[in-house]
Order: structure tokens, then sequence, then C-alpha cells
């Protein structure tokens, strides 16, 4: 039976107190891994000795999809890799076009596109917030994290028609303009939110449950946080200043103020709290920005069909999850000749493995939820 | 027939001498029996609708939901709809598992809260079995459960599933010792482990109250090791839905699922029927010492419903608490028992016995 479901790399071991490791294998249904997404776990007893993460259950070959898709096109498969940072997924990829074009980008459009990529930032971690306390047992916060995301979404459906995969993006700047609710609302949600959000830490960041299960679980030490290429939040926690918007700014990230936080711990309860301090924030990102959008165009003009010039593009953003790069190679036609994205969902979860050795499998959750997988981002 | 809300006594007494009276020894017996039997099965199924009704509505205050709505006035008939669902689904049983013991854990696990149920006073003169040993029985037939969880665990041949009922077994083996420790600070003061006699001596106040400071340290234990043993959140570690999908019970469906639906809820009616009658007074009212216009205030309350109203506030509390906390890791939990709670509840004892010699209790 062994040979069914293992690979064969992993025969199990016999120990000297003659108890024997035994397979389990979590997913591709399972309640915690979040998606479609199968983990190989070799235990012993409770003891997590290895973890081999099998991937491409929702793999939907968008890369090879862009290769014969236009320019504009290409935007709209981007939303479905990490759904939760639908806009910033789309905003690299128009960042890149424009790169490519050298176009001139109105000033409203960056200030837009900015507040807009805060505020899904915040929606993604409101809802990773919720999903990490279900996954320890909380079921409570779940529901307290998806009641502040509502707000985003309405916001957002308000902007551009949808609420999370919203497309709001295009090579040379936005589909439309923003609601002339969106300043109010933005700033009512932010009035609400700042009364929430010390809530939430009332709720799970002060319960001595929560820190027991979390501090001291999960380290990820500073070099293996480099060599594995985990950015983002997760990589901010081991000590890896890894920020895109600090490191190479774009949009109006150069002329906002805002602090990159950076623990050093690089456990469960570091990854938790870089994400909690993020949410202050950006909200103080958006509080700068949203009195003073400039006037102006809401787009560049662009031909109707984009031809890139011929050559080698590359643009980061940070997502919700870290470092998405996307890589775009052109040949002069009216779609790429190649299309590749580095997605932080991937990086991130190949240190699961030596992040989780030694654990028990309730920290194994724990250790996967502070890395907030999003598996379709990871799959691709 | 001499009934009265009050005193339950004349009016059980007269069922049990008219049964006597016209029937032959054994046969009266055995009808006595069935009645009895009878209204514990009615019982057991509305106490089963009114607790997940009651869970669903709390947990949905907790998270700022209704909860449901749809079914009936305000989703009453919901948790109907859900029992008629369920036993008419089909009962799935797995390849490879051993089908004896899988379909013998489903009835193993319902046995033990019934057994208990038999020894808990609802009211003056409602009580089955009084036995002299009231207590030590409640303990003694609520550590059966632990071997249906084992055995479902076992027998449903699936590596989940027996995850969960090894952590459910070192979790309820260990905290029977400090559920037991708790309720026995209590039994010095009372010298007895009959459970009238445990309720008659609170007549002048409740233990709570009466007992000082190791009996609030005793109650504390007693809510905290009891959740513990009924498997419920934050020590729902056996079933832990993030980690084991279902834990023990993940393999089954339909009306076998029902049973250990029912049994986790009929568990925890019974640990805070327990509580109340050992921490709170049972049926007992309000006393305060010897006011009389207050005492006497206090009994005109009918003293089931001073059972039923301390019973669910317990069930509240215990509620309350499974939908705020994360759930404990299987060490942290085996921890918190013998490296804390355990060495407590020792000390407590030994304060107890101190302020019962000295007789500074009340």
């Amino acid at each position: 039976m062994l040979e069914l479901i293992t690979d064969t790399e992993t025969e199990p071991t016999v120990n000297k107190t003659e108890t024997q490791e035994y397979f389990v294998n979590m997913g591709p249904q399972h309640p915690s891994t979040h998606g479609v997404l199968r983990l190989l776990l070799t235990l012993d007893g409770e003891i997590v000795k290895k973890v081999e993460p099998h991937i491409g259950f929702i793999h939907r070959s968008i890369e090879k999809m862009c290769e014969k898709d236009s320019y504009q096109q290409i935007v709209h498969l981007t939303d479905r890799m990490d759904y939760l940072s639908c806009h910033i997924n789309n905003e690299a990829v128009c960042l890149t076009v424009e790169n490519g074009l050298q176009l001139e980008i109105p000033e409203r459009v960056k200030v837009i596109r900015t507040i807009i990529s805060e505020l899904t930032r915040l929606a993604s971690h409101q809802l990773w917030w919720g999903v990490m306390g279900m996954d320890l047992g909380a079921i409570t916060s779940f529901l307290y994290g998806f009641r502040d995301r509502e707000l985003i979404t309405d916001i957002f459906e308000e902007t551009c028609g949808a609420r999370l995969t919203m497309n709001y993006n295009i090579p040379g700047g936005l589909m439309f303009d923003i609601h002339p609710n969106f300043q109010k609302r933005t700033k009512d949600f932010l009035k609400y939110f700042k009364e929430k959000l010390p809530e939430y830490d009332e709720l799970l960041t002060g319960n001595i449950i929560f820190t027991e299960r979390t501090k001291g679980i999960g380290i990820l030490s500073h070099e293996d946080a480099i060599s594995f290429g985990v950015t983002g939040p997760s990589g901010r926690a081991s000590g890896f200043a890894c920020d895109i918007r600090k490191k190479i700014p774009y949009s109006a990230y150069d002329r906002v103020e805002f602090k990159e936080i950076i623990y050093t711990e690089g456990d469960s309860f570091a990854r938790y709290k870089v994400r909690i301090d993020e949410m202050w924030q950006s909200m103080y990102i958006i509080e700068q920005l949203i009195d003073n959008i400039p006037e102006g165009e809401i787009k560049a003009k662009t031909k109707a069909v984009i031809k890139l010039p011929p050559g080698e593009y590359y643009q980061r953003v940070e997502t919700a999850r870290g470092d998405l790069g996307v890589f775009i190679i052109s040949d002069n036609k009216k779609s790429p000749y190649r299309v590749k994205f580095r997605s932080p969902g991937f990086s991130n979860l190949s240190a699961l493995n030596t992040m989780s050795q030694g654990f028990k499998i309730a920290d194994l959750v724990a250790i996967m939820s502070t890395l907030d997988l999003v598996i379709p981002d990871i799959d691709r | 027939m001499n009934f009265s809300i009050y005193d339950f006594t004349g009016f059980v007494n007269s069922i049990h001498s008219w049964l006597n009276e016209n029937f032959s020894s054994p046969i009266g017996d055995i009808i006595g029996m069935a009645i009895i039997g009878i209204c514990f099965l009615t019982f057991l199924a509305l106490l089963g609708l009114t607790l997940v009704y009651a869970e669903r509505k709390i947990c949905a205050l907790f998270q700022q939901r209704l909860g449901p709505m749809r079914v009936g006035f305000w989703g009453t008939a919901q948790t109907l709809a859900d029992i008629i669902k369920l036993i008419f689904k089909e009962s799935l049983i797995t390849k490879n598992s051993d089908k004896f013991l899988f379909n013998l854990a489903a009835f193993v696990v319902m046995i033990s809260p019934v057994m208990a149920m038999a020894a808990i006073p609802f009211a003056k003169g409602l009580h089955v079995l009084d036995f002299d040993i009231g207590i030590f029985f409640i303990t003694a037939v609520s550590s059966i459960g632990v071997t249906g969880i084992l055995l479902a665990g076992w027998s449903s041949n699936n590596k989940y599933s027996l995850i969960g009922a090894m952590r459910s077994g070192a979790q309820i083996v260990s905290y029977e010792l400090s559920v037991l420790l708790s309720l026995l600070t209590i039994i010095i003061l009372t010298g007895s482990l009959q459970l009238s006699e445990i309720i008659e001596s609170q007549r002048n106040g409740w233990w709570i109250f009466k007992g000082n400071i190791p009996a609030i340290i005793a109650f504390v234990i007693f809510i905290v090791s009891s959740t513990a043993e009924s498997n419920r959140g934050p020590f729902d570690i056996a079933e832990a839905e993030s980690e084991l999908t279902a834990g023990f019970h993940t393999e089954y469906s339909g009306i076998k699922f029902a049973f250990f639906f029912l049994a986790e809820y009929v568990n925890l009616f019974i640990i805070a029927a327990v509580g109340a009658t050992v921490f709170f007074g049972g049926w007992m009212p309000l006393h305060i010492g010897n006011i009389e216009f207050f005492n006497n205030a206090m009994d005109l309350i009918p003293p089931v419903f001073w059972f039923f109203g301390k019973v669910f506030a317990l069930i509240f509390l215990m509620m309350w608490f499974k939908w705020t906390f994360p759930r404990l890791r299987i060490d942290q939990m085996l921890t918190l028992e013998w490296k804390y709670l355990l060495p407590i509840n020792l000390a407590n004892i030994l304060l107890m016995s101190l302020v019962s010699l000295n007789g500074w209790y009340f």
C-alpha cells in the first residue's frame, strides 16, 4: 500500500524505540490547506518529520495562456493567481507594459492605484487574520475578519463593479474614474477600522493560548529566509528587509511615508505581528494620499493594439504575500513571446519543510497559516 | 395523586405504590423502569434539540450573526430538521474498517452519559438513583465514554481518526483526575458522596459561597478540567477540525454521527448538572444563612427551575469560552493537567482540609 501513496524517495525509517514513522496525506481536500494543496506528512506520533508539498491541483497554465493573449487581456488573467491581492497583480502587469512602452502615467492614476493597492492589502490581511484564528480553533475571529473586510469589498464594488477579482487596472491607466463617494467611504472605513483593529489584539494577540501556540514555533532563520526566497511579511518576520515598496518604489510609494515592519524572531508570532502592524502602516499610507488625489487624466493614451518593443522587461511589486515579479519577453508582436510570474506563495511554501520539522501537527497548521498561502498563486 | 411542583417526593411515591398495588413484584418494577426509560429518552431527545439550538444561537451571538432563522420561528425547527435528515441519511462504513467495533462505538459513546443521567437530582424527589456513592458513580460511568472514542478511532481505518482517538484517550484519562479531585474538595465539607445529602448540606448557602477560597479554586479547576473531559473547545483536540478534519468521528455519517453529536451535548449537560449540584446547590434555592424573609422568598421559585437555571448558566459559560479561545496543543494540554492543575488541586485539598478542621467555612 505504501508505494501507492508515497514517492519513492521517502521510505519510512524504523527508529530505536521500535515505533514506526507513518505517512498522512494532508489534502488536497483538507480544511486548513486553504485550497487544493496536498502535503505528504511523515509523522512520528504527533511530531512532524518531513513535509512534502505536492502542488499542481489548480494549475491552469496562466503563463502559457498569456502567450496567445494581447497585453490588455493578460491583465485579466493575473487576478486569478493571488485572488486576495488581485489589484496588485494587475498593477504589476500594467507597470511592466507601461515600462516597456515608456508611457508617462498621469499622477492621478498612480495615487489611485496606490490607495487601492493598500486597501487590497488591508482586505487580504483581514481575511488572513480571520483564517489564522480559525486554524488555531478560534472560529469567532473568522467572522470578525470577514465583517471588516466586507466594508472594503463594498468600496471596491462601488469603484469598479467587482468585489474580488477587480480588473480595475489597464495598461496605461485605470478603466474608470473613482466613484464620487470613494474618498468619503474610504475615510469612513479608516475611522471605523482604527477602532476595530485593537479588538483583533484583544481577541487573539493577547490571548495566552494563542501566544503559547505561536511563540517559538516554526522558526525561520534570517539565512533560510533569504536562501528560500521567502518574501513579504513572512520574510520580514525573519529580519529580511524585502519590502519592494521601500526598495524599488513604484506608483506613488516614493512620496508617502511609512515604516517597513521588521521583526527578527522569525517565529509564527513574529509573522503574525508583522501583518497586524502592516495593517496600521497601510492605513497610514492611505491617510496620506486620500485627500491629495491630483486632478487629471485617468489613463495615458495607448494604441488599441499594444506591441512592446523587442526585449525583456521585469517589474517587481509587493503583494500582500510578498515579492511578485512579472517577466515579459517581447518579440514585437501583439502578444508576448514568454511570460513568467515569480509568485511569492511558491517560494514561501518551499520553506515549509524547514520550518515545521520537529514540531507537532497542530503547529504545522499554525505555521502554514502564518505563511498565508494562496494556492492558485502557487500553482498558477 | 398529590402533585406539587415544589416537592416531587409524594408524586413519585404515589406512582410507585400504585404500581406495587396493581402488579406483582417483578412486573411492577419492570413497568417502573420502562416509564423511567421512556422519560429519559424523551428528555435526551429534547435536551439534544435544545442544546444544539442554544449552541448555534449563542455562537451566533458571539460572532455577530443571527444563526438559524429560516426553519420555524427564529429557526427553532432547524435542529429538528437536521435530526430528520441525519436519521434518513445513508450510514456509510469504510471498506476495511472493523464493522462490529465501528457500529459498537457509537452506542458505547451514548451509554455513559445516559447512565450518568440516572444519578442526577433534577428537583426535590425527582431523582432516579440516589446512591450513597452518587458522585463516585457519575465519575465512574462517565469514563466509559472514552472507550467509545478509542473504538471509533481504531475501527475507522483512518489515520486522522486514530490520531484523534489517541489524543482523546490521553486527554480524558488525565483530566478525569482533576475532575474527581476538585469534586473531592467539596466532599470534604459535605462528608458524603450521596447527591441528595450534598444538596441538603447547602440549605443555608451554596458551597461556592460557603466554602471560602478553596471552593472557588476547586470550581475553576472543575470547569476547566470537565470541559477538557468532554472534548469541548478550547480542548477539542480530539476533533480539531483544522488539523484532523473531524478527528475520531471523521468516518461516521447519518444516525451514528448523530449519536456522537448528541453524546457531546448530553455530556455537557451532565457536567453542568454535577457542577451545579456540588458547587451551586443543585435544586436548592439561594439561601443566605438564617435570613427567613429572604429564604422564604427564594423558596417561591420551584426547585426544578433553580436546577435548570443553574445548569444552563454553566452551559452558557462553557459555550462562551468555547467560542472565544483558540485550541490548545496536545502537549500543552497535558502540561496544563500534570504540571499545574493536579498539584494545585492536591494543595487545594490540603487547604480545604485545614479550612474544614478549623471551621473557617460558613
